[in-house]
């Protein structure tokens, strides 16, 4: 009996050890800042919306990526692209004679990693603003645990309802699902097509992306003939889009990502199903055409313009950003970039501009700063923020893009 | 006398969590307590099934499902907005039994929904509902087959949540209130709250604990012992395999779903993620390292491991690491790595009795074998 | 509905079903002879293919494909003497938290060496775009090519058990272990060979099925759970009645596409699953003796 106690109290004493000691990865804070908030009881503490700035402290800003599990296709290129955006900016001397400190985090896709992770930006890290979450589920989750502590929550997912409704501390760089849905109504009204049928994954981008399409439908003339539903992980969509053939449709809609983006392409054309295939601004990055082969030829779908950079006139107002962005992270990493990085890219921009702009390192005035943010050139497009637009881009951030022969190209009537 | 002896690790644990306050408080790492927290509420799951899978021996791959629906079902209930039936007469009764609630939400909504009590209660009930649905026709399974079994129950949930508009679908349901329990004690994950809910989480495991260990102590727990030996043993022994099997079964479900329904009033929102083959998986090989038959050592493994997980420790490999537990401790250390020598014995009244029982098992065994024997030698005839 | 469309489900049933018909052998074929479900089945067909499109940028496709199995047989070989021999009197329940493992580690181990990327081998003949038309439906040539190597599989399997001496020795260790080990079979080596036969026939059959629904790391997992779906239904050891019950499968799915919302068809496997476990255990084309015994 007595061993049986001393070996459980042994191992309660070992699990607290563990607890306490080499969980600290990060650096520690500058110690009197630190002493000074855990100083405040427990119960009066509020989350400090004052964060003074001594001079050359470091500016904390948090990022929770995908950056490995299901969502990486995201995740992997916004975490590459902050640390290649933060490198830069502290080598040009900081944000106001402060450098950046970015902490990157993996939540592995998984929302209550964010949760957790968020938790301990915020409390432990005491960051001035989070970039990411890269999906909505995540974003939705953690939207609470920012407002709440007064922490700006710059996300890369893409979801309407991270912004709407609008909570103050919140803002999203991606662009519209709306947008994309107008600008592929409009690319068809123009090519004579009312009726569609519409195929979608049951995941938060596919669903959103549904609603979207039906609600937007019978203002630009169109018939939405059917709309089939399909699981993220489905190998075959040969019998949904079967389904779809039966009803007679002049184009079918696609609203998801990989990889059923090039397996509905390639469905298609074996079925026989030759009508013009429309995909969402999901479609960004060269590998799902190269996945998809001829298959891919002639899909259209709207797209920020970072694709199509080198093509763009050179007095575009984007050219110069994006061909920047393009050829630093082609060159870095030796991949291909994609419009999912550039998302990251705008969020610490949109963070970088507020700050220079509001003249300070303090949360809520950055935050004000940032509803005042207007004609931000970004990868996704141009920025103009209100307190009522959190999100700041419009119709015109995307462009109508084609597949030919294997690349991207501008689409042309 | 000898019962209260089991309840001293209990008193030795509550002492080691107010230490552990003090440390953290002292040493300025306070904010260690919400993945703390956190942990602790997972814990309730593992404990649970270490009692269906270390002491009555049947495995589980679905238990992930029952920890869902009870976030689930807390989450849609405190969220669903009835504001346009307030008119309604059954909604004014219900609003003055307190069992309708009007707060507001993050998005300065007015919001009526039921009560946080309510919501708990319903979660258990039908997760016990559940597990005695899915139990009655799966407990008689064995083996592979009750891997199986389980695995694809815990699948079908991870698709209805997945797939469902009332469960929000992939995003998940979030912005739930925080539930009062009692006075100004709530279950709440913000800042102002931590040490509270730290409190709050650490009584619900140490309150699972005594009921694991009343358990494991009384008749009913020898007779699972017992089935877990050799089942045809006990049968012969009068004991109703059948019942206790599917009593622990339950009772696992209803702790996991209390783990459920706490976690996701303190974290505030809940997702599909939480319903995955994945999480399940995690959960056994929890059990598994804590030593199948060991109830404080699963317990302080999964807040450890959990812990240690949520804090990104792992960073990419988080699923690697489980997978290698799992494998590591089938192949090495089946019976735990916290193993504690003698655990055996202590559950039969006596050692003598304990040596007639292993003979009586031998006996069974045997005679099991030769009626095999004989019907193989007669279907190959 | 018309002609084609039916045949144009059937078809598409029958080729998903086919894919699922060889896991369920491959199942079946460690289970005869260990009396274990290897819940990391569905990662050999993933390695394979995995393997072979790394290959394939370096060797011509029939190469690679060989190469690939090969390699993947000699995974299932290591996994067999590394792990699985080691356990002694092991317990059905730690025998299944081994294979769970397994396959984790393996799908893991996937992850890091090749990325979370979906790829797919080149296809056979043809391109992305052409198709053949069969009695009024259109499909893809590779989809004859699944179902020529699927018929080829099972038949020179049923050869090989049939008809060779090492495949009579491998009947005889599932039929009675103790009895063929007194027969002079070196049951150990049966046992790595079925691992062996099992992680090849899953390569070939990962390659073959690969052009048609792209191959990402973690599609493993969810292949294992129809597959042994299968298993169960045609019951387990019988290699035959898996077929059938793949194929039944495969067109129970694309038919179910037919009438409900396509999302449900996942969640037609796992009801057939549990329906089949609580209420006929042994298998759609089980003795009744033979079912007796298994439920003990």
């Amino acid at each position: 009996m007595r061993t049986r106690l001393a070996g459980i109290l042994g191992v309660l004493a070992v699990g607290c050890a563990v607890l306490l000691c080499g969980c600290e990865k990060e650096p520690e804070a500058p110690a009197p800042q630190q002493q000074a908030k855990d100083k405040t009881p427990p119960a009066a503490q509020k989350a400090p919306d004052a964060k003074p700035a001594a001079d050359a402290t470091p500016i904390k800003v948090g990022a929770i990526f995908a950056v490995t599990g299901g969502a990486s296709f995201l995740g992997a290129p916004e975490a590459k692209t902050a640390e290649m955006f933060v490198e830069k900016v502290n080598q040009a001397g900081g944000v106001q004679g402060h450098k950046i400190e970015l902490l990157v985090r993996d939540s592995g896709g998984k929302a209550e990693n964010a949760i957790s992770l968020a938790r301990q930006l915020i409390d432990e890290n005491k960051v001035l603003a989070i970039i990411g979450p890269s999906t909505s589920g995540e974003t939705l989750q953690i939207k609470s645990i920012c407002q709440e502590g007064k922490t700006i929550l710059l996300s890369c997912a893409a979801a309407e309802k991270i912004v709407n409704p609008i909570v103050s501390y919140v803002f999203k760089t991606p662009q519209k699902d709306s947008d994309a849905a107008r600008r592929i109504f409009q690319t068809m009204k123009d090519l004579n097509i009312t009726k569609v049928g519409v195929v979608i994954s049951n995941d938060g981008f596919g669903v959103a992306g549904g609603e979207e399409l039906a609600k937007l439908a019978p203002e630009y003339g169109m018939t939405i003939a059917g709309s089939e539903t399909y699981a993220t992980t489905d190998t075959d969509l040969t019998g949904v889009l079967t389904k779809i053939k039966g009803l007679d449709v002049q184009a079918v809609i696609n609203w998801s990502i990989v990889p059923a983006q090039s397996l509905v392409a390639k469905n298609m054309k074996q079925i026989g199903l030759d009508v013009p295939l429309f995909q969402s601004h999901g479609f960004g990055n060269i590998k799902y055409v190269q996945a998809g082969g001829e298959a891919a030829n002639g899909t259209i779908f709207p797209c920020g313009r970072l694709l199509v950079a080198n093509v763009l006139p050179d007095n575009h107002p984007q050219k110069k950003v994006l061909v920047e962005y393009k050829t630093d992270y082609e060159t870095r990493y030796k991949e291909d970039a994609s419009t999912f990085g550039g998302h990251a890219y705008d969020a610490l921009l949109l963070l970088v501009e507020a700050v220079e702009k509001a003249g300070s390192v303090e949360s809520a005035q950055v935050r004000d700063a940032l509803e005042t943010l207007q004609g931000v050139v970004g990868t996704g497009g141009i920025f103009n923020l209100s307190a009522q637009d959190h999100n700041g881009l419009d119709q015109n951030a995307f462009e109508m893009l084609t597949v030919k022969d294997g690349q991207f190209a501008v689409y042309q009537k | 006398m000898k019962r209260l002896r089991i309840y001293y690790p209990v008193l030795a644990a509550a002492i080691l969590i107010v230490l552990l306050h003090l440390v953290l408080a002292v040493t300025g790492k306070i904010y260690y307590m919400t993945q703390v927290t956190m942990s602790a509420y997972y814990a309730l799951v593992v404990i649970g099934l270490c009692l269906l899978m270390g002491y009555a021996g049947q495995i589980s791959l679905g238990h992930a499902g029952f920890f869902a629906i009870g976030g689930y079902t807390v989450a849609v209930l405190t969220t669903h907005n009835l504001s346009h039936y307030r008119a309604a007469s059954w909604a004014e009764s219900l609003r003055s039994l307190g069992m309708l609630v009007q707060w507001r939400n993050l998005y300065e909504q007015d919001v009526l929904s039921f009560s946080p009590w309510v919501a708990f209660l319903a979660a258990l009930l039908l997760a016990g509902v559940i597990a005695v649905m899915i139990g009655l026709p799966v407990i008689r399974l064995k083996g592979h087959y009750l891997a199986m079994a389980t695995l694809g129950f815990g699948l079908i949930i991870y698709r209805i949540v997945l797939g469902a508009k009332l469960f929000g679908q992939a995003d998940g349901i979030s912005n739930l209130p925080p539930f009062h329990l009692v006075g100004s004690l709530q279950v709440n994950g913000r800042a102002p709250f931590r040490v509270q809910n730290y409190y709050i989480a650490w009584v619900a495991v140490l309150a699972a604990m005594v009921l694991g260990l009343n358990l494991i102590h009384s008749r009913v727990g020898r007779a699972l012992r017992s089935i877990h030996q050799s089942e045809e043993a006990a049968h012969s022994l009068g004991i109703d395999t059948y019942r206790y099997k599917l009593a622990t079964f339950v009772l696992s479900a209803l702790l996991a779903a209390v783990g459920g329904a706490l976690l996701t009033h303190y974290n505030g929102s809940i997702g599909p993620s939480e319903a995955t083959v994945m999480k399940s998986v995690r959960y056994v090989a929890i059990v598994a390292v804590g030593g199948m038959a060991n109830l404080w050592g699963t317990m302080v493994m999964g807040v450890l491991l959990n812990f240690l997980s949520l804090r990104g420790v792992f960073g990419s490999y988080d699923d690697a690491v489980f997978g290698a537990i799992l494998i590591g401790v089938m192949l090495f250390a089946p019976q735990g790595l916290l193993r504690v020598p003698r655990l055996r014995a202590i559950f039969f009244v006596g050692r003598a009795s304990s040596l007639a029982v292993q003979k009586l098992v031998r006996a069974q065994r045997a005679a099991v074998l030769r009626t095999k024997a004989t019907c193989a030698r007669r279907s190959h005839g | 509905m018309t002609f084609a469309l039916f045949v144009q489900y059937a078809l598409s049933g029958i080729t998903v079903g086919s894919v699922y018909a060889i896991v369920a052998i491959g199942f079946n074929i460690i289970y005869c002879t260990t009396g274990i479900i290897n819940f990391a089945q569905g990662e050999f067909l993933i390695v394979g293919a995995m393997t072979a499109i790394s290959l394939a940028q370096v060797a011509p496709l029939p190469v690679a494909i060989l190469g690939a199995v090969l390699i993947t047989t000699a995974l299932g070989a290591v996994v067999e003497l590394v792990f699985i021999r080691q356990v002694r009197n092991a317990s059905v329940l730690r025998l299944i938290i081994i294979t769970i493992g397994l396959s984790i580690l393996i799908r893991e181990a996937m992850l890091h060496v090749w990325d979370e990327q979906v790829r797919s081998l080149p296809y056979f003949t043809g391109t992305a775009v052409s198709t053949v038309t069969l009695l009024g439906a259109h499909i893809s040539p590779q989809v004859l090519w699944v179902l020529g190597v699927s018929a080829v599989i099972v038949t020179a399997l049923t050869l090989f058990f049939r008809y060779t001496t090492t495949g009579r020795a491998m009947r005889a260790c599932a039929d009675d272990r103790m009895a063929a080990r007194l027969c002079g079979v070196n049951d150990r080596w049966m046992v790595t060979l079925s691992f062996m036969l099992s992680a090849g026939i899953g390569a070939l059959a990962g390659c073959v099925v690969s052009p048609i629904t792209q191959t990402q790391y973690d599609m493993g997992a969810p292949l294992a759970i129809k597959g042994f779906t299968v298993a169960i239904l045609g019951g387990l050891g019988n290699s035959m009645a898996a077929v059938a019950a793949g194929l039944f499968l495969g067109l129970l799915e694309a038919f179910v596409v037919s009438v409900l919302p396509a999302s449900y068809k996942e969640v037609v496997a796992l009801v057939v699953l549990l329906l089949i476990l609580v209420f006929r255990p042994s298998g759609l084309f089980a003795r009744r003796e033979t079912s007796a015994l298994r439920a003990a």
